[in-house]
């Protein structure tokens, strides 16, 4: 093959490709609306192109596939079929054909060995009229639809119309014929009449039938006398329209020369108003915009600094125009996530088929932009959650009916800018999530433990299911339920700088939505100075910017047992100190600042709040963010690398990481502030609550919030230290105080006290309590559960170590006073020095 | 004389370095360097050569050497490696050699730890050693990242 030949199938696979990709669209389209004449012309179309061009190129097996799939499309076009779900799945197996065939001829040159003769078969099978089509039609069917509404019966139309049938040839005769006339160079709506006179309508020659349209329209010819012309050309007349018009008087020669030359501005023009550019040139014009982007930032700087008139004005122009090039070369790499959703309704439609579900697919926001390689990025995810989500979000259409739902499902697929970033959200209305069996499957595949799922609320089991290893699919299909996936996605998307959050209601749906950027590589970015060296912190984490002046520093910022925290608008902020992160210096004061004040970045980190304190806060840029070279990947707090304006590099902060290293997105902390929105949201003062079994199966609690951690030790594990029992726990002597023995009578104390623990019996269950900062453990029964209540119906204690009865889940509970507890057990404690320091702790 | 190659030569530490003169892409003079905290220790910072983000490997810290005096400046070979470019920091820059492949030898026994599997070997020059460097293994992190980190 030579070069030239190269170069056109090139074009043709880039064409067919695109063009193939419309075709599922249209034939899913079609499938719900068989009546939708200008979809099925426009699937028509593209087959027809494919054919017509692998013909002239000479892939026979290519061109045979398409040819039986036109064939059986020309019945449906002119009305002899009408199109079923069979039929669908056939056209849909020919689509996945030719693109098979495609990528062959792409990747060798050829259009492979197989010829798929079963898929043809099938293909010319089809195009016997079963029950329900137009059967019985005669041949000579209508292309184009008749003026007003399309009537429902194809049948009843053809009988009792036929006058129409040889009017519809005729040329438009609308205003708006403009359109339509130009579409008429293509060779498939060239007028039927002509098409069923040579039965095969691909080697009709294309510049027909046009020139009609455009003397109509100039006025120069009446939309008659181009009837009688067609009709002329139709007897075998061999000469052009234009010469039978002029031959016949009905034109001047000069209006069908003018009319000629219209017709071909218009077909020079169209083709024209788009040009295909390869990517990697829009990837290097974007580098260099990148650069120029760096040039004029330095420039700036420059010219700030010098006073000079001229070049002040000079470097303000450049800004302009720099900043305007970079929006447009921007935009060149936009492309609306439409592109990559086209490709659903057909995944929609096949994995719904394959389940046996009936799926509608609805999309809004279709034309939200996104650079080109975020929309790459997040194909992949986004198919896997559509599959996903018609896999295992929606029910079986039995079971929507027997739920009182629709029986069809909706999955609805948004696409929305909010923030600088784009949200995408993919919706169902199916089952929703199970948050027990969600619970259940994370123990049995042991991703939690089963003091953490206790302890985790909706939310955090909901986010569970993008945990690697994870499907709580009950069978496993050939589409998901394998447990790959949900973490690829999350992992795909946080690659790319984006999140994902799940919301569930059972038996009402799920939502999935997905945060991405707009763009990875020019950002606006927070330059700040820390330890003499600027970091850049990406604009979209941040929230607001707070100063502490020296005189408020030590007010403003408080110690939550040594974490510094800043109350923001009333709610406690926590610190951390970059320098101190970034280990810049090992003895750095929150006011090293000569002035004393603390400047506060507050960021946002998954759905968290903390504040930065940094040296100083620059200004706001936009930066070009370079990658970091593998030498450094495994430095999680930096996202990449920029150039300044005076050239030196600077590191851009990965917020998430950093949040992460501070462990400020830790479960601790989210559990906390889980606890404190649920709170919030129920508008009431609950609290959290770990119930447990106390002395004579009493039922007892502590708030959660003073408990650190659960655990369970082997009696073997528990030592005796004088009579105290004692543990090691995390490299320490964890004093155990066992419940039973602080709350006996006191003439039986002494006696229980002194027993050893017996070996017979199980493990014993501690409450890791953090009182005044020190840990001690409390050895309960039984650990029962924990809930959330208001606790609000109280009654007076009626023994000791009890701060007061309340109703929590409707029973009475004893809520246990921690300093109580340890002052009786430190009073009974026989080692000296641990009764005092624990005497003082406890005081 | 049999087979020849070129190198590029430096010092460290008064030792005779060299690298393939090939895998080199340019030399340059001290340039302005931004620390990267957290990153291992023998990532000295990154450099803007020419609007492109290259990072500095300090040679003394890959070689275990002993650390270079205050004051002193690196001078940056700039090499091509796997990853783009990456600039090695040396004391000193030499001529480039021409050697031939017999004055080859792999590195003696007694050499061990980490450092082995840089030093390729040594070509003997008349008047000393030169050491020939492993470009990819000098700069890559992995081997060395987790004890220089440790050793910090």
């Amino acid at each position: 093959m030579n070069e030239g030949d190269s170069e056109i199938v090139k074009d043709f696979l880039v064409e067919s490709y695109e063009n193939l990709d419309r075709l599922d669209r249209d034939l899913v389209g079609l499938e719900k609306n068989p009546k939708d004449k200008e979809a099925l012309a426009g699937v028509f179309r593209t087959i027809h192109t494919i054919k017509g061009t692998c013909g002239f190129l000479g892939f026979n097996k290519l061109e045979k596939v398409a040819h039986v799939g036109e064939n059986l499309l020309t019945r449906l076009r002119d009305g002899q079929l009408t199109l079923n779900p069979e039929r669908t799945t056939a056209l849909l197996g020919m689509v996945d054909a030719v693109r098979q065939m495609l990528k062959e001829i792409q990747s060798t040159g050829q259009d492979g060995e197989v010829d798929y003769p079963d898929l043809r078969e099938r293909l010319t099978r089809l195009q016997t009229p079963a029950a329900g089509d137009a059967g019985s039609a005669p041949a000579a069917a209508v292309l184009l639809p008749p003026p007003g509404p399309v009537e429902s019966k194809l049948e009843s139309r053809l009988e009792s119309k036929p006058a129409e049938k040889l009017e519809t040839p005729a040329p438009p005769q609308e205003k708006d014929s403009v359109p339509a006339a130009v579409e008429a160079a293509l060779p498939q709506v060239v007028p039927a009449a002509e098409s069923r006179k040579k039965g095969d309508d691909s080697k009709r020659k294309p510049t027909r039938g046009k020139i009609g349209g455009v003397l109509v329209d100039s006025g120069a010819v009446k939309a008659e006398d181009i009837s009688l012309a067609l009709q002329e050309q139709e007897k075998g007349d061999a000469r052009r329209i234009g010469e039978i018009l002029v031959g016949s008087g009905a034109a001047k020669h000069d209006d069908i020369l003018a009319a000629q030359q219209v017709l071909d501005a218009k077909l020079r023009d169209t083709p024209q108003e788009t040009i295909r550019v390869g990517i990697n040139v829009l990837d290097k014009l974007m580098t260099l915009v990148g650069e120029l982007v760096l040039a004029r930032n330095q420039l700036l700087q420059i010219s700030n600094t010098v006073e000079d008139a001229s070049l002040q004005a000079v470097s303000q122009r450049m800004n302009l125009i720099a900043t305007e090039l970079q929006g447009e070369v921007m935009k060149t790499r936009m492309q609306p996530i439409g592109n990559i959703w086209g490709q659903f309704p057909r995944t929609v439609r096949d994995v719904a088929l394959g389940c046996g579900k009936e799926v509608n697919i609805e999309m809004e926001g279709k034309e939200t932009e996104l650079d080109k390689t975020i929309i790459e990025a997040i194909k992949d995810p986004l198919t896997h959650l559509v599959r996903n989500s018609v896999d295992h979000g929606i029910e079986l259409p039995e079971d929507r009916a027997k739920a009182g739902k629709d029986r069809t499902g909706r999955l609805i697929l948004r696409a929305f800018h909010e923030g600088g970033q784009v949200n995408i959200e993919i919706t169902d209305d199916g089952a929703g999530l199970n948050v027990d069996r969600i619970r259940k499957k994370a123990l049995e595949r042991a991703v939690i433990t089963s003091e953490q799922a206790a302890r985790m609320s909706e939310r955090e089991i909901f986010n569970l299911i993008f945990l690697p290893g994870f499907s709580t699919a009950e069978k496993v299909t050939n589409v998901s339920g394998r447990g790959v996936g949900m973490d690829v996605v999350k992992t795909n998307v946080e690659k790319i700088g984006g999140t994902v959050d799940v919301q569930s209601a059972l038996g009402k749906g799920t939502t999935v939505r997905v945060k991405i950027p707009l763009t990875l590589a020019i950002i606006p970015a927070l330059v700040v100075t820390c330890g003499g060296d600027r970091y850049a912190i990406p604009q979209v984490s941040l929230l607001e910017l707070v100063r502490l002046e020296a005189d408020e520093v030590a007010k403003g910022i408080e110690l939550v047992h040594g974490a510094p925290v800043h109350r923001l608008r009333g709610r406690l902020l926590p610190l951390i100190y970059l320098s101190r992160e970034l280990k810049l210096a090992a003895d750095v004061r929150p006011a090293a600042e000569t002035d004393g004040a603390v400047n506060i970045v507050v960021l946002q980190a998954d759905d968290r709040q903390f504040g930065l304190a940094v040296d100083q806060i620059n200004d706001t840029e936009e930066i070009v963010v370079k990658p970091l070279r593998k030498q450094l990947k495994t430095v999680k707090t930096f996202a990449g690398s920029s150039i300044m304006g005076d050239g030196k590099v600077a590191l851009i902060l990965d917020v998430l990481g950093l949040a992460q290293r501070a462990s400020v997105v830790s479960e601790t902390r989210d559990r906390a502030l889980t606890a404190k929105a649920t709170e919030s949201a129920a508008k009431t003062d609950k609290q959290t609550f770990l119930l447990f079994a106390g002395p004579g199966d009493s039922r007892m609690a502590i708030p959660l919030s003073a408990l650190a951690r659960l655990e369970e030790f082997p009696v073997a594990q528990v030592e005796m230290s004088g009579s105290q029992w004692v543990t090691q726990y995390r490299g320490q002597i964890l004093t155990l105080i066992r419940l039973n023995v602080v709350m006996e009578e006191r003439r039986n104390r002494l006696r229980a006290l002194q027993a050893p623990p017996t070996a017979d019996s199980g493990p014993i269950q501690v409450l890791v309590l953090q009182h005044e900062g020190r840990s001690f453990g409390l050895v309960v029964d039984k650990i029962l559960d924990i809930v959330e209540d208001r606790a609000d119906v109280k009654s007076a204690a009626t023994r000791a170590s009890v701060l007061y009865s309340v109703l929590i889940g409707d029973r009475v509970t004893e809520l246990l006073d921690i300093p109580a507890i340890l002052r009786g057990a430190d009073l009974n404690a026989t080692q000296p020095g641990l009764a005092a320091r624990s005497a003082e702790v406890a005081n | 004389m049999a087979n020849t190659s070129q190198f590029c030569t430096f010092y460290l530490d008064k030792l005779l370095f060299g690298v393939e003169l090939k895998g080199v892409q340019e030399v340059i003079r001290s340039l302005d360097m931004t620390k990267v905290p957290l990153a291992p220790g023998v990532v000295s910072g990154l450099i803007n050569l020419r609007g492109q983000i290259v990072t500095a490997v300090d040679l003394r810290r890959r070689l275990e050497l002993e650390p270079r005096t205050a004051g002193m400046l690196a001078m940056n070979v700039v090499v091509r490696s796997d990853d783009g470019a990456v600039s090695l920091l040396v004391d000193e820059i030499g001529d480039v050699v021409e050697v031939a492949e017999d004055t080859f030898e792999p590195p003696p026994e007694t050499l061990r730890g980490s450092v082995r599997t840089i030093i390729l070997g040594v070509h003997k020059l008349n008047d000393r050693l030169m050491h020939v460097l492993d470009i990819e293994k000098a700069c890559q992190m992995t081997d060395v990242a987790e004890t220089a980190a440790a050793g910090r």
